[in-house]
């Protein structure tokens, strides 16, 4: 067993590489680039067999993956935010190809205002895309989650492009102790590329991607597309049963942590929910019974795992890190689109919008938001939504709008 | 031209690859086109499409090709050439595959892609030396939508007296700025010239381009049955200059000994029918010459 200090992008990276990777069609991006630069250096140096060929943008990044998936081979690739959001026509358009490939999306905020670091708007843009979607907490999950990922992308019955998701800067960028799974139990574990019918061969012609004419015929392969990722929910926890068995580590639908006798849950998706288990350690001190709800899977949403989860619980905390302009939290509304009809819905659903664009989530703000449930589970009324925001930040805020300001009259006096 | 399998007419194939059938309009100048190349690929070929009308030719569960086919988007089938070349090559070198099952790909796309949309992706393929082929059915106008202008037109969306004020936008010399290698016009009104022109390009390595100007009876308002006619009028007036680009060399396959004048190609379409209604626009026409001329007086 080999244990290394990784980045999260260093991480999915070799997860990549033991999955037995033959294609990278790749684009750069800042979190992103250090997975295509590693991949790069191993095709150069011999460790890799296969081919990176730099494209000119994600959108054609995205089309050469799902032409080489509907050719034969194994693919990964890699992007973030506007590079995501550049392929989306593309995103949509290769679920329906059927072609198996595997995408890490590295997250971080969208324009505008144009920034760099963290948010899972990006990801979550291409929520309704086709693209199974599996979100990662920290590097070990990270690497684990691509070999789990091409297993599961590649199973006979679902045959879908998966995105692995993992957060810009706090994930990417923060080195963990990560054990690197021996080579040939990964290759042993995820198996040859099966290409099954989806394949380009001179002696097999074939139509890939054809037009339809009219709903009828539409219909059916977009359904049919429906139910082969929910397929996912039943073949995702044989594999992750056979991971474990394997390699020693569980990653299931969902990490529950001190969720069992909890009375309050935090629910959220990605590394900032690391945060959030702190809290609960230090709240469940304090006497307060809490836990921390983290679906991984967003597509497809595990409703029936998250609804047996939080059943009976007094109340729940939602916290989104990333805001549907106009709505609200998009985990938010996912999770009460779950409770809505079943016996035991906690009374109190509480929505917080927080750590939009990497903006840290503060112990005390965690411990707010406890006492906020405890409240509301006493009085029984749902507190309005929330953006972490606090005093402080509003008043730097308006510090720099002054500067602005003042700039902006400078200019205006000094001209002639 | 010298080495070439097709000396006279009776040299092109007599056995024809693609289906018939197909939901394109009588009289398609580009599915003429398309017929003529078809018959020199053959069916060892990977067509990787990008929206236009020819999208429409492969609809579930039917398709004229009797090789394989794939759809992309209108803004990156180059680059749904160079994911499978790359993968065929994989499957090649790990001897997934044996040399046989290779296919050649092939990228087809309108003009509205071409010269708009795709350039970018085009461009991409070209600096990548992607081993591929680019047949671009040129309609001048985004002729699946009901020809609204596009990059390529001469005139279309304004059906004002003096109709698109612009010219067409040189893609021959965009793609030969590139360098790839090969570059050729072509038309299916001129069958000899175009056979020898693919024929060519199937036995160069690299990124071939070609363009075949497809007269379009509904998108330029004229009977599909003068279609071909229209045709090699755009070659005697000068209209559309047969050529090819090889090694750094642009040289023309077909130079008109004497070119009819512009308005026997105008007169006979309607997309050009405010130039002669309700009265005869001189200097407009007369400027139309007159760039046919400055064209041709660099080139003999």
């Amino acid at each position: 067993m080999n244990r290394k200090l990784l980045t999260g992008n260093a991480a999915a990276a070799w997860g990549a590489r033991l999955a037995g990777i033959d294609y990278v069609p790749a684009f750069p991006i800042t979190p992103q680039t250090e997975i295509i630069e590693t991949l790069s250096g191993w095709f150069e140096r011999g460790e890799l067999q296969g081919r990176m060929t730099v494209l000119e943008s994600e959108h054609s990044m995205i089309t050469a993956a799902g032409a080489a998936a509907a050719t034969g081979v194994r693919v990964f690739t890699a992007t973030s935010s506007q590079g995501l959001l550049h392929a989306m026509e593309m995103i949509y358009t290769v679920t329906g190809w059927r072609a198996p490939f595997v995408l890490v999306n590295v997250s971080r905020g969208l324009s505008s205002p144009i920034t760099l670091e963290p948010d899972h708007n990006d990801v979550l843009a291409a929520r309704d895309s086709g693209f199974i979607q599996i979100h990662c907490a920290n590097c070990q999950e990270v690497l684990d989650t691509m070999l789990i990922a091409y297993r599961l992308a590649e199973h006979q019955s679902i045959r879908l492009p998966i995105i692995v998701n993992l957060d810009g800067f706090y994930l990417s960028f923060t080195r963990e102790p990560v054990e690197i799974p021996d080579q040939s139990e990964a290759r042993e574990f995820v198996g040859e590329f099966d290409p099954g019918q989806i394949k380009f061969r001179a002696s097999m012609p074939e139509s890939q991607a054809v037009a339809v004419l009219g709903g009828s015929p539409y219909s059916y392969f977009r359904y049919e597309t429906h139910l082969a990722m929910l397929e996912a929910l039943n073949v995702y926890p044989e594999i992750a049963d056979e991971f474990n068995a394997r390699f020693g580590r569980f990653h299931g639908l969902l990490e529950c942590f001190e969720c069992d006798d909890a009375d309050y849950l935090f629910v959220m998706m990605g590394c900032f929910a690391t945060k959030a288990k702190d809290a609960v350690l230090r709240l469940r001190e304090a006497g307060i019974k809490i836990g921390l709800l983290r679906p991984r899977l967003i597509r497809p949403f595990p409703s029936a795992a998250i609804a047996a989860a939080v059943s009976e619980k007094k109340a729940l905390a939602v916290i989104d890190q990333n805001l549907s302009i106009g709505k609200g939290g998009i985990l938010h509304a996912e999770i009460a689109s779950v409770l809505y009809g079943i016996g035991q819905a906690p009374p109190i659903l509480a929505s917080f919008i927080g750590g939009l664009g990497g903006r840290d989530i503060s112990q005390e703000e965690f411990f707010e938001i406890a006492q906020t449930l405890i409240n509301a589970s006493k009085t029984g009324e749902t507190p309005p939504p929330r953006l972490l925001y606090t005093a402080r930040e509003f008043k730097e805020l308006k510090n720099l709008r002054a500067i602005a300001q003042v700039e902006r009259q400078q200019l205006k006096e000094n001209q002639p | 031209m010298t080495d070439t399998r097709f000396a006279r007419m009776k040299d092109l194939p007599s056995t024809h690859w693609l289906g018939a059938g197909t939901p394109m309009c009588a009289g398609c100048g580009g599915l003429q086109a398309l017929h003529q190349i078809y018959d020199i690929l053959g069916n060892k070929t990977v067509f990787v499409n990008a929206a236009g009308c020819m999208t429409l030719l492969s609809i579930y569960p039917f398709t004229p090709f009797r090789g394989s086919w794939l759809y992309t988007a209108m803004g990156s089938a180059p680059a749904g050439a160079q994911g499978i070349r790359d993968a065929l090559d994989i499957l090649l070198e790990q001897k997934h595959i044996p040399p046989e099952e290779d296919l050649t790909t092939v990228v087809l796309s309108g003009d509205g892609s071409a010269y708009g949309m795709g350039v970018s992706a085009t461009s991409g393929a070209i600096d990548r030396g992607l081993d591929f082929l680019y047949i671009c059915y040129d309609n001048e106008g985004y002729g699946n939508t009901g020809q609204q202008f596009s990059a390529g037109a001469k005139t279309s969306t304004s059906k004002g007296p003096r109709g698109y004020p612009g010219y067409k936008k040189d893609l021959f010399a965009l793609w030969a700025a590139n360098k790839p290698a090969y570059v050729a016009t072509v038309i299916g009104a001129e069958p000899l010239d175009l056979a020898r022109k693919i024929e060519k390009a199937t036995q160069l390595k690299g990124s071939r381009l070609i363009i075949a100007l497809s007269p379009c009876p509904t998108g330029w308002d004229f009977d599909p049955k003068e279609s071909t006619e229209i045709g090699r009028l755009a070659v005697k007036t000068g209209v559309w200059p047969l050529k090819e680009y090889q090694d750094g060399r642009v040289s023309h396959t077909k130079i008109p000994k004497e070119r009819l004048p512009v308005e026997d190609y105008l007169k006979v379409q309607g997309r050009f029918a405010h130039l002669f209604e309700p009265v005869r626009n001189e200097a407009m026409l007369a400027e139309i010459q007159q760039r046919i001329d400055d064209y041709w007086a660099d080139v003999v």
